[in-house]
C-alpha cells in the first residue's frame, strides 16, 4: 500500500496473517516442527494413587470443579478456600511454551497450575493456574483435565482475570467502576450467575473460554466469572470483587467446614 | 468434529452449505452472519476442534436480553430445513500451525454429511490486484470441476467474472512461469479450494476484494451477491447504514 508521502507499507489484516505458500517441507523441518509439537505438549502430574485410580479407567469423581485463572483469581481462592488447610494437593499441570521462563532446579510451572481435593468431600476439586497458557495449548489442556473428571452432573465455576481494557461499551465507563464482575455460562448451567451477564461485543478468551467450549458442548453446567480490572498485577480489591462467588462455592464447601467447626465445638 | 446440540444428529444430506472463510476484513463472517440473523436460522451444532482459537460469547443474533444468555463458540452450524441450507459460522482465527489440518476436516466433515454442494464466502486483499482487476466489479468467483457440471449455465447466465489467475513472477517475461491461483488475504480459501478439487467436491468460492475498515458494505455486497445465484430471499438486503 502506497502512502500519500510516497512510502510503500505493508499492510497488515487483522483476521489473516501473511500468506505462506505452503512449501514441501523437507525431513528436517519436519523432524523439527514435529520435536516442538512435542516439546509443547500439556503434560498432567498425578499423585501416585490418583494416576493407579486412573489407570485402572477409573475417572476422577467429581461434584464440582473450581478453576482460577490469573493471579487474582489464585489469590482469591487461596486466601478465602484453601487456606483452610483441608486441601490434599492431587495433581499439576506443565506446559511448556515461548513465555514459559527457564529457571534452574525447580521448573516454574511447577507451582503454575496445581490440582487441589478436599479431604472431606473428595468431589469438590480446585485447580489454579496462575501461568500462561498458549493458543495452541489451550484446546489440549481442557480435553486432557476433563478427560480424567467424570461429567454427570458435573458443575463447574471458573474466576478469571482480564485488563477493564479489553472491556468494550458503548457507554464511558468512570474510573470508579472497575474492578467489577461478569458471568457467562452453558446451556447446561441451572443456578442464577452472582453477577451481570457478558453483554456484546464483549468475549471470554483463554482458558476460560476453551472451559467454556468443552461443557457446552459435553453439556456440563459451567459458569465462568470475568473479573475486569484497571490494576495488572496482585491487587486485594480485585481479589475481594469475587467475594460474591463464595456464596455459590460455600454450600459445597464451606458445608463441609461447618460440620468440622462444630465437630469440634461439640467436644 | 461435528457434534450436535440437538437430541439427535440432524441430516444435511443434499443440503448446500455455506462457509466463510476467515479473510480479509472478516467479510465472509459478516456475510454469514447476515444470512443466519435474516433467515433467523437456528443452530443445530458445533464443530468442536483444536484447530481454531477458542473464544465464548453470548448469543450475537438476540433480539431481545432475554434470548441474549446463550452461549456461543467459535464454529457452529445453523440449519434452515426449508431452504435446505445449513451454514457454518467461523468466529476465530485459525490456529497457523494447524490450517492444513482444518482444511482436511472441513472436507471429511462435509463428504460424510453428503452436502450437494458448498459455498465459501471469502475476500482477497484490494491492493494486491492486478491492472485487470482493477476494473469492473470487485466480486469474484471460482468453481471446481464437479459443481461446473451442474452451475455452469447458472453462471454464465449471471455474468459472473471468475477468479483470475496471475503470473507468478509479474513484470518478468519468462514464459515458463505458468498463471496460477493467488488469493492474498483470503486465510485457507486457496487450500480449501484446491483441496475440493482433488477430492472432486463440488464447491464454489465467492470472494470480494477488500481492504480492513469498515467492512458491513462489503458483506452486504456478497451475501446479496449469493441471494441472486441461490435465492434464498426474495429482495435483496439493503445496507440501512450505508450513507449515500
Amino acid at each position: 500500500m502506497a502512502t500519500f508521502f510516497g512510502e510503500v507499507l505493508s499492510v497488515y489484516s487483522r483476521a489473516v496473517e501473511e500468506d505462506d505458500d505452503e512449501l514441501d517441507e523437507n525431513e528436517e523441518d519436519e523432524q523439527i516442527r514435529r520435536e516442538l509439537e512435542e516439546k509443547r505438549e500439556v503434560h498432567l502430574h498425578w499423585s501416585p494413587e490418583v494416576s493407579e485410580s486412573l489407570k485402572s479407567g477409573n475417572k476422577l469423581q467429581c461434584s464440582n470443579f473450581v478453576l482460577a485463572v490469573g493471579q487474582n483469581a489464585s489469590s482469591f481462592l487461596s486466601v478465602h478456600i484453601l487456606s483452610t488447610a483441608n486441601w490434599d494437593t492431587i495433581g499439576r499441570a506443565s506446559a511448556w511454551n515461548e513465555r514459559s521462563r527457564a529457571v534452574t532446579g525447580q521448573s516454574c510451572e511447577e507451582s503454575a497450575c496445581v490440582f487441589y481435593r478436599h479431604k472431606d468431600n473428595p468431589t469438590v476439586l480446585i485447580c489454579q493456574v496462575s501461568c500462561y497458557v498458549a493458543e495452541d495449548q489451550l484446546f489440549q489442556w481442557t480435553e486432557k483435565v476433563f478427560d480424567c473428571l467424570q461429567h454427570r452432573e458435573l458443575n463447574v465455576t471458573v474466576l478469571s482475570d482480564t485488563s477493564v481494557a479489553d472491556y468494550k461499551t458503548a457507554d464511558y465507563l468512570g474510573g470508579s467502576s472497575a474492578p467489577f464482575l461478569r458471568s457467562l455460562h452453558t446451556s447446561a448451567f441451572g443456578d442464577q450467575p452472582v453477577c451481570q451477564s457478558l453483554e456484546q461485543p464483549n468475549i471470554v478468551t483463554g482458558l476460560p473460554a476453551a472451559v467454556l467450549n468443552h461443557c457446552q458442548v459435553h453439556r456440563i453446567s459451567a459458569v465462568v466469572y470475568q473479573c475486569y480490572s484497571d490494576v495488572i498485577g496482585p491487587d486485594s480489591v480485585t481479589m475481594e470483587t469475587y467475594k460474591p462467588v463464595l456464596t455459590k462455592l460455600g454450600r459445597s464447601i464451606q458445608s463441609n467446614t461447618m460440620r468440622v467447626i462444630s465437630r469440634y465445638v461439640i467436644w | 468434529m461435528f457434534i450436535s446440540s440437538q437430541s439427535s444428529a440432524p441430516s444435511f444430506r443434499d443440503f448446500t452449505l455455506v462457509m466463510p472463510a476467515v479473510a480479509v476484513g472478516n467479510v465472509g463472517q459478516l456475510a454469514v452472519d447476515l444470512i443466519v440473523s435474516t433467515l433467523n436460522m437456528s443452530r443445530v451444532g458445533h464443530i468442536h476442534t483444536d484447530c481454531l482459537i477458542p473464544m465464548a460469547g453470548n448469543d450475537p443474533y438476540a433480539s431481545s436480553k432475554e434470548d441474549g444468555e446463550e452461549l456461543h463458540t467459535p464454529a457452529e452450524v445453523y440449519a434452515a430445513a426449508e431452504l435446505k441450507l445449513a451454514v457454518l459460522q467461523i468466529r476465530a482465527p485459525i490456529l497457523q500451525s494447524k490450517t492444513k489440518r482444518f482444511r482436511q476436516l472441513l472436507v471429511s466433515w462435509i463428504k460424510s454429511s453428503g452436502f450437494s454442494r458448498t459455498v465459501v464466502l471469502s475476500s482477497s486483499h484490494a491492493y494486491q490486484r492486478d491492472d485487470q482487476q482493477l476494473q469492473g466489479t470487485p466480486l469474484r468467483y471460482l468453481v471446481t470441476p464437479s459443481l461446473l457440471k451442474g452451475s455452469a449455465d447458472a453462471l454464465k447466465e449471471m455474468g459472473w467474472r471468475e477468479m483470475e489467475r496471475v503470473p507468478a513472477f509479474p513484470g518478468l517475461t519468462d514464459g515458463n512461469t505458468e498463471p496460477r491461483l493467488c488469493i492474498p488475504g483470503g486465510g485457507i480459501t486457496k487450500g480449501l479450494y484446491t483441496d475440493s478439487c482433488k477430492e472432486d467436491l463440488p464447491l464454489a468460492v465467492l470472494l470480494v476484494f477488500c481492504s480492513e475498515g469498515d467492512n458491513i458494505p462489503d458483506a452486504f455486497a456478497l451475501a446479496n451477491h449469493l441471494n441472486d445465484w441461490l435465492h434464498l430471499l426474495d429482495d435483496n438486503v439493503s445496507d440501512t447504514t450505508a450513507q449515500h
